[in-house]
């Protein structure tokens, strides 16, 4: 998810020499735990590991709106309809205050979505996963709601403000989409014996995609050092991977669900729950282009921007209009 | 992508009477009455506030934050503006 675009990062980012001292006081700053402001100095890599970071997760907002919005016009009661509804609008809304955080380091919304539609900006691998049943629903808000929560509650202490501000207001509404995800799971799972199978099938469906949301493994993720030295990050992939598990695997025992994880046991000395393998080729495959939705996604988006095009133009020949009438 | 970028707004909300504006963020719009539009659907969604202020960005003249120290740091040095720079007697009591 938001650390997957670590992954992508280029090693031109020490094309120019910084001035040694500049750099010295960067970290002296970071280190104080001093907040970087937009028109602050900042090391090139620093600025470009944050719009990396900051446009992929806006991105994943973005397209993460789609999945959801392929179940409004059939959620099961107005109940459920008008929380989806607000869910997704929410989505929508965390993506723009994101575009605008990147924005302050000095790139348009338009080129970062243009990069997006491109196919050369990534997203969350997990938006690329169908939602075949309305139970797929309660597993994303539970789920995939919960380990972004789980990533971005350290991402509010972020050293860059814009981005930390932005991830305040986002953890502040997020917790609604979980809750309202979970409720879906709990009603399925004390429901009838075909819904609880419903609830079941999306676990079995979800469960690793969540897992993977969180990034390669700590061995393999080059990028986490200077990320974890800047205090972008504050924990690394595996710790917040952890972190989501030992929460969920409670929860999911009190759904009377199982976890599609054979090897999944509690280390009563550690005390915490110790998982099997992730199939790290099937996370390369989706985050490569190759998952079930990729092409499907990106399509949607496209055809969102190319039929909002004349709403745009209408908007600024309208506003240009005005402002020449009220020029005469 | 040969479109015109969208103006940038700053956007700014009264969350009840008796408080000041704050800066919320920003959002793009074609003209003024678009961006309050925007801006109350993207930071308003919660009952955040009664009062919204637009600001095109361009209009907004920041000092610079490498000229912080020339700007702010000589008021550092003038503690006699503080009212605990002067001693009063306990006897006198509160003031």
């Amino acid at each position: 998810m938001y650390t997957q675009g670590l992954l992508h990062a280029k090693d031109d980012d020490r094309a120019a020499p910084e001035p040694a001292d500049r750099l010295a006081r960067f970290q002296a700053r970071i280190d104080a735990e001093e907040k970087i402001e937009p028109n602050d100095w900042m090391p090139e890599a620093y600025r470009r590991t944050l719009v990396r970071m900051i446009s992929q997760h806006a991105h994943s907002e973005i397209v993460g709106m789609l999945p959801e919005g392929n179940w409004l016009t059939r959620a099961p009661s107005l109940r459920r309809k008008a929380a989806l509804l607000a869910k997704v609008q929410d989505e929508g809304g965390h993506g723009l205050y994101l575009y605008a955080a990147a924005e302050t380091l000095g790139v348009s919304r338009e080129e970062l979505m243009e990069q997006l539609l491109l196919g050369k900006a990534k997203y969350s691998s997990i938006f690329n996963y169908p939602t075949l049943s309305w139970a797929d629903i309660g597993a994303i808000g539970w789920l995939v709601d919960g380990a972004a929560i789980m990533n971005q509650i350290p991402l509010c202490r972020c050293s860059y403000g814009p981005y930390a501000r932005a991830m305040i207001r986002i953890c502040k509404e997020e917790s609604f989409h979980q809750r309202q995800g979970f409720e879906i799971m709990l009603t399925l799972a004390r429901g009838t014996s075909e819904q609880k199978a419903m609830a079941q099938d999306a676990l079995d469906r979800w469960w690793w995609p969540s897992l993977m949301m969180f990034g390669p493994s700590d061995t393999q993720s080059q990028h986490s050092d200077a990320s974890l030295r800047w205090k972008i990050k504050r924990f690394s992939n595996d710790e917040l991977r952890q972190k989501f598990v030992d929460a969920t695997v409670p929860q999911g025992r009190f759904l009377g669900l199982a976890f599609p994880d054979a090897d999944l046991r509690y280390d009563e000395a550690a005390g915490h729950w110790r998982f099997g393998a992730i199939d790290w080729a099937e996370f390369r495959a989706v985050l490569a282009g190759n998952g079930p939705c990729n092409r499907q996604r990106l399509a949607q988006r496209s055809a969102a921007d190319e039929r909002g095009r004349w709403v745009r133009a209408a908007a600024t020949a309208h506003a240009e209009k005005r402002r020449a009438r009220a020029a005469e | 992508m040969s479109e015109r970028a969208m103006p940038l707004w700053e956007v700014f909300i009264r969350s009840r009477n008796g408080l000041a504006h704050k800066h919320v963020g920003s959002v793009h719009a074609a003209d003024a009455a678009m961006a309050l539009q925007a801006a109350r659907d993207v930071y308003t969604r919660r009952g955040e506030g009664l009062s919204l202020w637009v600001v095109p960005s361009s209009a907004i003249t920041a000092s610079d934050p490498a000229e912080k120290d020339m700007m702010f740091e000589p008021t550092g040095s003038k503690i006699y503006r503080h009212p605990t720079f002067y001693k009063v007697p306990d006897d006198v009591g509160n003031m």
